[in-house]
């Protein structure tokens, strides 16, 4: 390992102090002591990279920064605020070979950095099947037809006018976790469940839209969702979730969509995977059969043994996985660790999270924060005392509806190796006794 | 007057007659006829909003040759842009219906024809989206001609085949997956039930310790370095994967110079090419074919890493690699010329 590990009081390494050293400190200097603990530290293995400290404390404290000795910026320097420089890092990413046109591609969310369940608005994981738009919300038009009594148009003047509610809700592609079902085929959970977001959503539900139509009850049986983009993407969605917790979502996280989440208007589909959640939503049309579209006749269908192909399939099942430690991380040494992660069902609400650090085979329940809410990302939080030896660190939901999250075993036994969509496995990260973790499969 | 300025005055026009009496007053208005006419474009698996046309397979060959076929191949087989359209059904999967090839559950690619259960879902993608760069800009005419190519690919219309809102009712009792689709699962409904079922055994469980699978130590760096993806402080750092080796553990054997391999490795090669496989550009194997016995192109080869480049291989570009030095461009040529062992 080679961490930088300001703060820390370390150990000066015997006879690290050469005689003059030793002179200069009876004269009075004493800054020296963390160059010749620096060099001490680098000549030796098993103090790699740890920046050491005076005997006298931490220089941090001892000597004030910069910040405590000078004005800071004004106000509103920053109109619209941004990270602190210092957060460069967690970016959302693509995964490299993943897709081979960046229009039609994803952008994963850094799940193994972020805290509670709301995703930053310019993390949200990205997914566009013909890239994406800034559409002119003055010229952005929603129009519902089919089988309705009036075939209306609204504008967003008309949308943001009506009686709007906020929900939090969690989204997620449905290949999410895809490239995992045949082998470990990336190493970080930003990339193995990055398609994964939760945002506090305001807008119109859809119901109260429908019923300004006067859509036919009799016959409206499936909703088609339709695009404003070049992709135009359309989705089927039966009736009875368009008249359950669907919003026509105008709001994200105290402000508009974000562009690339749809700005300014998308379909909220609660606990459906993301691809159902049309963005830039132009069109809502009633029928009496599913329509069949490209992305639930070509993509968004499961391969099962056999050679059928599962098709609408929609909700996201019961799923968990820890953010940290995962793959691709490293402990900073042995001792006291929060092992912290996500769960999350699209039948309802999250009722216990289990974690186990030897596999699977004995297990503790975390901690759910709150709040817990239905189809909602969950935080779960669990106490772990690391004494350096091998461990394999799992987490398993249970739903309210009482179901148990499968292990990737028990996943292929029902639909193979080659499904791409809906891969709600266990996951595992193995930890080193080096305090590396990589992501591994068991079975 | 723009079309957005017609439907404006149209709005007007409507705002000012019709006034229905509906639960939120002054909200939204009916949409006209010529509206809906403009949006609602799509077709179902019944072809109810199949407009009238026709097409021809030849037609539609003009129109791929031209629009298409610089993402999808000529024949629709190109996994260069997009996965292949066409391949992988027989005459006997038109007649039953299922593509034979998915039930071995090993063909390396499922080609959208394999897939696709609805000829209706064709028509409906390619007049809403396609081309990619330029959707909607298919006429009616146009877009039966382009579906009926895409179909000819598979065989599934002969090659003297017009296609129009009636020949494209006998095509579907054609489609080589028509039968191929389940809704027998309970992942439509929120009320749904799953097919896996765990138990949240807490204590000695029987458990499979095995590991089967992880990342090969080629691919830590795949995924770019990981330490620049995590924070710099906090319970944890990402690991530094540009270098070679990983865990500290290790003796020091192979810590000193870079190998070549580790080169390409930290400069993100490996993100593009594969030693064996071509990923997104071609397998370094391939590269080493191509130019053995021709030690003299390796100069111009370097600078190509550093400028980027197009075509040799396809029309996806490398993008320049600026990173690197010329003395690394150098050292990375040579070793893919080599083998790239």
């Amino acid at each position: 390992m080679n961490f930088d590990q300001r703060g820390k009081l370390v150990r000066a390494p015997e006879h690290f102090l050469n005689h003059e050293d030793i002179a200069a400190v009876q004269a009075g200097r004493r800054d020296f002591l963390r160059g010749a603990m620096l060099a001490a530290a680098g000549a030796s293995a098993a103090m790699a990279g740890t920046r050491a400290l005076a005997e006298d404390g931490d220089p941090e404290i001892l000597n004030l920064p910069p910040w405590s000795k000078t004005l800071g910026k004004p106000v509103a320097s920053n109109p619209y605020g941004q990270p602190s420089k210092y957060e460069t890092n967690l970016l959302r990413r693509e995964s490299p070979g993943l897709t081979r046109v960046s229009a039609a591609s994803v952008a994963f969310a850094p799940l193994q950095g972020l805290f509670g369940i709301i995703t930053p608005s310019g993390l949200h994981f990205e997914r566009h099947h013909q890239g994406w738009q800034d559409v002119d919300p003055k010229r952005h038009r929603f129009m519902i037809n089919g089988l309705v009594k009036t075939p209306k148009v609204y504008t967003m003047d008309d949308l943001m006018r009506l009686p709007s509610v906020s929900r939090i809700h969690f989204i997620e592609c449905g290949a999410n976790t895809g490239m995992e079902w045949g082998n470990v085929a990336v190493p970080t959970v930003q990339y193995t469940h990055g398609m994964l977001s939760c945002s506090e959503f305001t807008g119109v539900p859809l119901r109260l839209l429908l019923e300004d139509c006067g859509y036919d009850k009799l016959h409206g049986k499936y909703v088609l969702a339709e695009g404003a983009d070049g992709s135009s993407m359309t989705r089927t969605i039966s009736m009875e979730r368009a008249l359950d917790d669907v919003l026509v979502a105008y709001g994200q996280n105290g402000e508009m969509l974000r562009p690339e989440n749809g700005y300014p208007l998308r379909l909220v589909v609660p606990g459906v995977q993301g691809v159902s959640w049309v963005k830039w939503l132009r069109r809502i049309k009633v029928g009496d059969m599913p329509f069949a579209t490209k992305d639930e006749s070509v993509h968004y269908i499961d391969l099962i043994p056999g050679g059928q192909h599962r098709q609408y399939t929609s909700v996201q099942e019961a799923k968990s996985v820890i953010t940290s430690p995962s793959g691709g991380q490293a402990l900073v040494g042995k001792g006291f660790y929060n092992i912290t992660g996500l769960a999350w069902s699209g039948r309802g609400k999250v009722r216990r999270v289990d974690v186990s650090t030897d596999g699977g085979r004995n297990w503790r329940t975390a901690r759910l924060e709150t709040p817990v809410l239905t189809k909602a990302l969950t935080r779960f939080n669990l106490d772990w005392v690391w004494d350096g030896s091998p461990a394999l660190l799992q987490s398993r939901v249970i739903d309210e509806t009482g179901f148990v999250q499968p292990t990737i075993v028990q996943l292929r036994a029902m639909r193979g190796k080659k499904s791409i969509y809906h891969n709600n496995a266990i996951q595992t990260w193995a930890v080193a006794a080096s305090g590396e973790v990589s992501n591994v499969q068991l079975g | 007057m723009s079309n957005w300025g017609k439907v404006a005055a149209g709005a007007a026009l409507i705002a000012v007659m019709a006034v229905p009496v509906l639960g939120y007053d002054g909200i939204g208005r009916p949409a006209t006829p010529a509206e809906i006419n403009a949006w609602n474009i799509d077709v179902r698996p019944d072809f109810q909003g199949l407009p009238k046309g026709t097409g021809s397979v030849a037609q539609g060959q003009a129109i791929w040759d031209n629009k298409c076929a610089s993402c999808h191949g000529t024949f629709g087989e190109s996994n260069e842009v997009f996965t292949p359209l066409a391949g992988g059904t027989t005459k006997d999967d038109q007649r039953t219906g299922h593509v034979a090839a998915l039930a071995g559950n090993n063909v390396p690619q499922r080609t959208t024809l394999m897939k696709l259960s609805t000829v209706s879902t064709l028509w409906d993608y390619i007049h809403r989206a396609m081309p990619w760069n330029a959707p909607k800009s298919l006429s009616v005419n146009d877009t039966y001609a382009v579906t009926a190519y895409v179909l000819n690919l598979n065989d599934v219309v002969p090659d003297n085949f017009v296609l129009d809102q009636d020949s494209i009712r006998a095509v579907q009792a054609k489609m080589p997956n028509r039968n191929g689709m389940t809704q027998a699962h309970g992942l439509w409904l929120t009320s749904g039930k799953g097919d896996t079922h765990n138990v949240a055994c807490m204590k000695g469980c029987p458990a499979v310790l095995t590991i089967s699978s992880q990342l090969p130590d080629y691919a830590r760096n795949a995924s770019g370095n990981l330490m620049e993806q995590n924070r710099s402080f906090g319970p944890v750092r990402g690991v530094n994967t540009a270098v070679a080796t990983a865990a500290p553990a290790p003796a020091p054997v192979v810590a000193t110079v870079p190998s070549a391999k580790a080169l390409a490795e930290s400069s993100n090669c490996l993100a593009c090419h594969g030693v064996d496989t071509k990923i997104v550009g071609p397998a370094f194997r391939d590269v080493a074919k191509r130019y053995a016995g021709k030690p003299e192109m390796a100069a111009s080869l370097a600078a190509k890493v550093r400028a980027g480049g197009q075509g040799a291989w396809g029309s996806i570009p490398m993008p320049p690699q600026d990173q690197v030095t010329p003395e690394q461009a150098k050292t990375l040529v040579d070793w893919v010329l080599a083998g790239a062992q």
